[in-house]
């Protein structure tokens, strides 16, 4: 495994036990504190890098998730990367608590859909959710597809779906939503630039 | 961004309107901060607001908003009358010198080749003359020179005209003037420093161009510490935009082909810029059509040939504008059917929020991809609307969220930085890209078993992934940086693209971000090294990530240094000629082209003037930058009363025959904004738990003067209305908003944060306050007027 400066920081810091013991200000030996606090960070933590998700300064972060006994992946602390010549570590508000974002009780657990006229959602499988969504898609292009407008230009275009999103979409998820989109003849596309 | 977040510590001066960036991108602050505190930078903030970057701002200007053409305006005519402007880089690298047509005039608030009937301009009305040669004739002090065309226009704008429009007195306004004309000195520098307080207004493109124009006078554009900065509000609004998740452009900012337009010639003919120089490179005008053959290329692989035109019947051609109020139009009218949205909720962001939702309400299905519910999967049973009379499909697909996922984010300074997938997807959630792929595939499914219109775009698509219902984004990278057919190898730079169907290129701006070493959006060879990893010392950081074009810092920065190639401040060099090459940042202009040879291109390759430009026809609403009034004002236009507001802009509800929506002075007298929040991101951070600790309700900000008018205290419940809709919340009176004298009569501005509806962990608080604001488009960008609108309060 590639050590990162982090990594390598924390490891001279650990070295500490054998070193004098750090006496505080008030004169308390910290030693073992500071082991206490520097162990449970790195104890069996994976570092990794992402960009915050809010605004467009672009701040890298170092997130750090822990496999727990049952397998799951359990995402420990983010904070800013001290390396970046953007932030240099330092993160606001909404960068500092981007851990309540990623994981949160809040998140939508499955597909749901809402029938014409009701009052409640209903939980849906995937396969129900994309066999909707594909056959409206496909119902409302062949109702809305224009191949050539009055003046008999050749348009191609399906004037009734409309496409809109993706300002935390990865450029590359971006990029294949503009494509499909094209493909399947749509003019309006839109996302958060203009609003 | 033109330059970059840590660039902006070169600056001598920070020009901030429109943008709040201490409380808004506290982190990206830190860079002005530096320039003031390490160079001695003077901070100029304009805003209605008093905000905490007016506190650390060495004069901060109340300005009523809406206002800011006249506001750059003002600088503009002071510069040029007191000869402040730099004149070398002026001649150099702008299009002063050329001669604008005779058929050109602009008068009472109206350009020439207004079509009233369609209330549009004919924008090739505003050309120049053409010369023997074919090129613009050039000659700077004939009486239509654009520079004195540029005087004259902006010859109205004295301080005391500025000051009726904007409320700013003025010799409060002189001194800022003062302090801008500095910044033409070859030796200093000033960034202009804009949100979408600039964006948000029926003026809004005209808004940014006052200011590239003060820029490119003062010779500020292309240096390190200059040039235009917009702060883009979300995580990757940059990446997506360069992608083309908009219906005017295709990826690498090409046209979208019109109707008419048969062939790709005829396409390119029609959209691609002209050289009108003899030393224009016109880079783009004459690459625009290997651009577009190696995307057909790299979209419909060997069903895009020579013999069909790559294609190029299989792209749409839409009827009219069909952006963010096109699509709420369009369902109003009941011509739209379903809308998919994906992080992005359609009800809060309005503007007309109970309209948005009349038009959600007329669609016969609407999909909703998001981590979160939104104020839009939910909008059948918003307060006030009754489910049963709702019959639009509803559908809630759970999207990863940015943790779950790789792929890359380009930030405000065009810096393309890769992120790993940190966690596995929460419970069923899915990816966007796999969602967006596997509905791809079922609707081709249909399409092979059921038949249906126009199949053949759909069928041909290229989705040769591993698994074209799951494809991978480092997979989606490379095909976006594009390869040679040929060879197979990916190219390292958008110069190998070809026109003859041997390249492919998703996106022409990114080709080389992912060359056949690897992907460059992941390096992090960062400030743990600075001497290793910023050789120049100017902070380009060329090994941290990538930014595009070319891994380029700081765009057009052949513009600084002087024709001989020597930097207008060798303190602060973007890139010399080294007497073999230009050397530092990546050049924006061919890396050996000697300055010392005659025919060496001019500065700005990307336009067909070879210059940057002061007069221009790009822009629907003007060739010059015109102050026109806010849709709803508390005063008609002092300029020209007449023509209060802008003649173009789109007004939405008149077009469609449907009741007017604007409000009146008289009913509402007070101008209200809207602004975010530092513990708030738009809405979604309404499901965060200790964001909505930090902020927890809804508020709207009230000026001091008219609270005691009005008998409002801190904390009194109040209701704000517009002729669209109201809030009722409560009110903090604070001394941060005063009254402004415009034309002789006070105005009284009131401040209203975004982040609340009635969906998020404080569901009580219902209220949108999108609301209030109008629907009506600018003129080019159909940018929708949330930053100046009409309302009333009253104490509840």
């Amino acid at each position: 495994m590639e050590l990162t400066r982090r990594q390598v920081i924390q490891a001279g810091a650990g070295a500490a036990v054998v070193s004098p013991p750090v006496i505080s200000q008030l004169g308390f030996d910290l030693t073992a504190a500071k082991n206490v606090k520097l162990t449970l960070r790195i104890e069996g933590a994976t570092v990794s890098h992402s960009i915050c998700p809010y605004c467009a300064v672009g701040c890298a972060i170092l997130a750090y998730t822990k496999k727990e006994n049952d397998g799951k992946v359990k995402l420990l602390q983010i904070e800013g990367d001290p390396d970046s010549p953007v932030n240099e570590g330092r993160l606001c508000p909404k960068g500092a608590t981007a851990l309540q974002l990623a994981v949160s009780r809040r998140r939508v657990e499955s597909p749901m859909y809402r029938e014409p006229g009701a009052a409640e959602w209903k939980k849906v499988s995937w396969d129900f959710a994309l066999d909707k969504l594909a056959r409206n898609i496909k119902a409302s292009r062949d109702r809305t597809f224009v191949t050539a407008d009055a003046d008999a230009n050749v348009v191609n275009r399906c004037e009734g779906i409309a496409f809109a999103g993706g300002a935390a979409f990865s450029s590359e998820e971006g990029y294949l939503a503009t494509k499909l989109m094209r493909g399947l003849g749509l003019v309006f596309l839109e996302q958060q630039a203009r609003v | 961004m033109t330059n970059h977040w840590r660039d902006i510590r070169h600056a001598d001066m920070l020009l901030i309107n429109g943008a709040n960036p201490a409380e808004a991108h506290p982190v990206g602050f830190q860079w002005m901060m530096k320039a003031k505190v390490e160079r001695g930078a003077k901070i100029v903030h304009a805003d209605p607001r008093f905000t905490r970057t007016s506190a650390v701002a060495d004069k901060y200007i109340r300005i009523r908003t809406g206002t800011d053409v006249a506001y750059f305006g003002g600088f503009i005519n002071y510069v040029l009358q007191n000869n402040l402007y730099h004149k070398e880089y002026v001649e150099f690298a702008t299009n002063a010198a050329l001669v604008v047509k005779d058929t050109y005039s602009f008068n009472d608030g109206m350009f020439n080749g207004f079509d009233p009937q369609r209330k549009v301009y004919d924008t090739a009305s505003w050309a120049y003359e053409v010369g023997p040669d074919g090129f613009a004739v050039q000659d700077i002090n004939h009486p239509r020179s654009v520079l004195n065309l540029l005087r004259q226009h902006y010859s109205r704008y004295t301080p005391e005209m500025v000051s009726r429009i904007t409320g700013v007195p003025s010799d409060q306004y002189l001194e800022v003037a003062k302090m801008v004309g500095e910044m033409g000195r070859p030796d200093k520098v000033m960034s202009i420093i804009y949100a979408v307080g600039l964006t948000h207004h029926t003026t809004g493109v005209q808004l940014i161009r006052s200011g590239a124009l003060l820029q490119l006078l003062l010779g500020n554009m292309g240096r390190p510490g200059g040039g235009m900065n917009a702060e883009r509000g979300h995580a990757n609004i940059q990446g997506n935009t360069d992608h083309a998740i908009s219906w005017d452009i295709l990826p690498g900012y090409m046209r979208v082909p019109a109707p008419g337009q048969k062939s790709i010639d005829d396409y390119v003919a029609r959209s691609a810029p002209k050289k009108l120089h003899a030393n224009s490179l016109n880079f783009f005008g004459t690459n625009y059509r290997k651009f577009l053959v190696s995307l057909l290329k790299g979209w419909y692989g060997d069903n895009a040939t020579a013999t069909n035109d790559y294609a190029f019947s299989y792209l749409p051609k839409p009827a009219s504008d069909s952006s963010w109020l096109s699509i709420f139009d369009a369902a109003l009218r009941g011509k739209m059917e379903g809308i998919m949205l994906s992080g992005m909720t359609a009800t809060s962001i309005g503007p007309d929020s109970n309209q948005v939702l009349q038009a959600l309400s007329n669609l016969k299905w609407l999909c909703v991809m998001d981590s979160y519910t939104t104020t839009s999967s939910e909008f059948w049973h918003a307060p006030g609307i009754d489910p049963a009379k709702v019959q639009t499909e509803v559908l809630m697909l759970p999207a990863t969220h940015w943790i779950e996922k790789d792929g890359s984010f380009t930030n405000s300074g065009r810096w393309a930085q890769w992120k790993e997938a940190v966690l596995p997807p929460d419970g069923e959630s899915r990816h966007d890209h796999w969602i967006l792929a596997e509905t791809f595939m079922r609707v081709r499914d249909l399409y092979k078993s059921e038949g249906g219109k126009f199949p053949q775009p759909v069928m041909q698509l290229m989705m040769d992934y591993k698994d074209a219902r799951k494809p991978e984004l480092d997979e989606i990278a490379q095909e976006i940086n594009g390869k040679d057919l040929v060879s197979g190898q990916r190219h390292s730079t958008f110069a190998a693209l070809k026109d003859d169907g041997t390249t492919t290129a998703g996106d022409w701006i990114y080709t080389g971000h992912y060359p056949a070493s690897g992907n460059l959006a992941k390096r992090r060879d960062g400030v743990q090294d600075p001497a290793k990893n910023d050789p120049t010392g100017m902070g380009f950081y060329p090994n941290w990530g990538w930014s595009w074009p070319l891994n380029r810092r700081v765009l057009y920065n052949r513009a600084s240094a002087d024709r001989a190639g020597k930097p207008w401040d060798p303190k602060r060099p973007g890139i010399q000629w080294d007497g073999a090459k230009w050397a530092g940042d990546v050049p924006d202009y061919p890396p050996t082209a000697n300055p010392a040879d005659p025919a060496s291109p001019l500065p700005f390759i990307m336009t067909g003037e070879g210059t940057g430009r002061l007069f221009s026809n790009g822009v629907a609403d003007g060739p010059f930058p015109e102050h026109y009034e806010p849709v709803e004002s508390p005063v008609a236009n002092p300029l020209h009363p007449n023509v209060s507001t802008t003649p173009v802009a789109f007004h939405y509800d008149e077009r469609a025959g449907r009741s007017n929506r604007y409000g009146t002075a008289a009913e509402f007298p007070y101008v209200a904004t809207s602004y975010r929040l530092t513990e708030h991101e738009h809405y979604v951070t309404q499901h965060v738990d200790q964001l909505v600790q930090l902020q927890p309700e809804a508020f709207v900000e009230v000026p001091f003067e008219l609270a005691q008018e009005k008998g409002i205290k801190t904390g009194d419940a109040v209701r704000v209305s517009s002729k669209r809709g109201k809030l009722e919340v409560r009110a903090v009176v604070t001394k941060r908003l005063g009254p402004l004298m415009i034309d002789n009569k006070k105005v009284y501005q009131i401040g209203i944060p975004i982040h609340w509806g009635f969906v998020g962990i404080n569901s009580g608080q219902h209220w949108l306050a999108n609301a209030l604001t109008p629907f009506v488009g600018d003129a080019s960008a159909r940018t929708p007027e949330f930053k100046a609108f009409l309302v009333n309060i009253e104490k509840l």
